[in-house]
């Protein structure tokens, strides 16, 4: 049904979906802890940047990544002093632009989780003799794991899904950075619309899936709050 | 301000950051018994809560202090975190992990806490709350008063210097009120932990309190063991109907034909309702203001069946502009009577005048 290259495609998009996902819980954990929990002045600008892959197009986020990573790049110029020469058009480079791509869809839903906690619970355990970073793991992180399934489905439908990105940073080379969105923007190209139509039914089935599990999850809890941007 | 092992020792001056009131302020020098249950009592926005906050660490005060049994817990800028201090807290509200069962509830304080509880111990409390056939369910399967009780076992089982208690009952009905307070009567039985209860019901610092602190506005406006406070007839705060006193008594006599007991006290006797009570078992008489009426020779033509002898103490204007309240010394124990401004005048009572108080109704609180 599918061809090599689509097949390539799909196992090269779950992988990179997988990896910025795990990656994206981890960081995006406590920095969604910190925006749920924090009275600093910074909350607002932080937050704000959090939410820019939201409205920004893709291409002005992937212009600046390229320019980063590129050899002239600060970036660029750290990872070649490092001797892993430029991330610009390579695997590890599509999973920097990915996870900042993708920041708010995990950021966001986890933040909600967080608030919805109050601070009660907290104040609980804190005199039950549990210590801030004890609270964070015996008490947070498990009232809020309705929002950490929400954010890692959001994160990894998201990655999935990316196309302005990729194509920016990552060009189009077939098993490092031709991810399924490219792949059925090629087929177009070369006029395979039979091709195109299965990859891109593909994606709507799976992307119909993703959002049917998040829905069902949130009628069932309904004290998580869902929200995400586009 | 001295450390003394046996009293906890507070001094606040706090503006909190999210009060509601710009102006309030909480400023206070107490020092309280370290043993037996200290009633915080005021009305909303009193600065109770805020007092118990500041207490548990939860409220952070630039300055101040705080000595609990001798141990500091705050003096100036050393702060000692919330979860060093040996505090149990208990919240108004149900405040247990949803996603913990009542058993994981309770062992989550127990597994945190830096002195090993002794297993008789453990179930002495579990027992005390009544929790035994509940500790494998979850909070959302529990009652709220059931939910009160696992959330003060779980305070207790760390083996607190001290626990604190915000409103413990205002989130319960009249019935699970009901149900609850047998729970806290014992716990005041048969533990030694000092307990910071408050709550802006009377009735129960009547039933609980030993000691009584009156909070308004931030500041403490009458302090003290519990029968000199509420004889204390310029209260700023006004009880009205409620006004009354209370005093320890102890079964002297039963009297089956009649149903009664008599109460002996320092300074008289009352016959009060059998409530099953043993002989020789202390307990806690309630006279409310209302239900005494003074006279100057002795009556032994009503229903009334206990009468004593007093001498006029104070004699003090009520809130209502037709009514009086005059406070009686009777042996060690005051009694209040609130009376018609018009009888005071026909009896042209004063002070120092002996008269009759006939009391018509005695509560046992416990």
């Amino acid at each position: 049904m599918f061809s090599e290259g689509d097949v390539t495609a799909i196992f090269l998009t779950l992988r990179l979906a997988t990896t910025v996902t795990l990656i994206l819980l981890v960081l995006g954990a406590p920095l969604a802890w910190w925006l749920a929990r924090t009275n600093s002045r910074l909350k607002g600008p932080i937050g704000a940047l959090v939410a820019l892959p939201l409205v920004l197009p893709p291409t002005v986020l992937g212009f600046y990544l390229l320019l980063a990573l590129g050899p002239n790049g600060p970036i660029g110029q750290v990872t070649q002093s490092l001797g892993l020469g430029t991330l610009a058009f390579s695997y590890s480079g599509l999973v920097i632009g990915s996870v900042l791509y993708s920041l708010p869809f995990v950021v966001q839903p986890l933040q909600n989780a967080f608030e919805a906690i109050g601070d009660r619970p907290l104040e609980v355990a804190a005199t039950l003799g549990a210590s801030p970073i004890d609270r964070y793991f015996s008490i947070a992180v498990p009232m809020a794991k309705p929002g950490f399934f929400t954010a890692a489905v959001l994160g990894f439908a998201h990655t999935v899904g990316e196309f302005g990105v990729v194509l920016m940073i990552g060009g189009n080379i077939p098993g490092e950075t031709r991810v399924v969105s490219v792949q059925i923007y090629d087929h177009v190209e070369a006029l395979a619309y039979d091709e195109a139509n299965r990859l891109a039914l593909l994606m709507i089935v799976f992307s119909f899936l993703v959002l049917l599990s998040v829905y069902s999850l949130r009628k069932k809890s309904q004290r998580q709050i869902l929200s995400f941007g586009s | 301000m001295t450390a003394d092992s046996n009293t906890i020792n507070i001094a606040i001056q706090h503006r909190p950051n999210k009060s509601r009131v710009q102006t309030f302020c909480l400023d206070l020098n107490l020092q309280l018994p370290g043993k037996g249950i200290t009633a915080i009592f005021g009305e909303s926005g009193s600065g109770k809560t805020t007092l118990l906050r500041c207490l548990a660490g939860l409220e952070k005060m630039l300055g101040g202090e705080i000595h609990v049994k001798g141990l500091v817990w705050q003096s100036g800028s050393k702060i000692k975190p919330i979860h060093e201090r040996r505090v149990g807290y208990v919240f108004q509200e149900s405040s247990l992990f949803p996603h913990l069962s009542v058993e994981q509830n309770i062992d989550y304080g127990v597994k945190r806490s830096p002195v090993m509880l002794s297993k008789p111990n453990y179930e002495k409390i579990i027992e005390l709350m009544g929790l035994y056939s509940l500790l494998e369910r979850f909070p959302e399967q529990l009652s709220g008063g059931e939910r009160q009780r696992v959330a003060i076992a779980r305070a207790l089982l760390i083996e607190p210097d001290i626990l604190l208690m915000d409103e413990p009952l205002a989130s319960l009905d009249g019935r699970r009120k009901q149900e609850i307070m047998p729970y806290l009567e014992s716990m005041h039985e048969k533990l030694d932990v000092p307990i910071i209860y408050v709550t802006h019901s009377i009735d129960e610092v009547a039933r609980l309190a030993d000691h009584l602190v009156v909070l308004q506005g931030g500041t403490v406006m009458a302090e003290g063991p519990l029968g000199e406070v509420l004889a204390n007839t310029d209260l700023p705060i006004k009880l009205g109907e409620d006004t009354g006193v209370v005093f320890e008594a102890r079964v002297a006599e039963r009297d089956d034909d009649w149903n009664l007991l008599r109460a002996e006290f320092l300074g008289g006797e009352l016959w009060v309702r059998d409530g099953g009570d043993s002989l020789d078992q202390s307990i806690r008489i309630r006279v409310l203001a209302r239900d005494v009426s003074l006279a100057l020779s002795a009556h032994t033509d009503t229903s009334i069946i206990n009468r004593l002898w007093g001498r006029i103490e104070k004699i003090h204007e009520d809130e209502d502009r037709a009514m009086l309240l005059v406070r009686l010394v009777v042996g060690e124990v005051r009694l209040l009577a609130r009376v018609s401004r018009r009888s005071a005048h026909q009896l042209a009572i004063k002070i120092g005048d002996e008269v009759w108080a006939q009391i018509k109704g005695v509560a046992i609180l416990r």
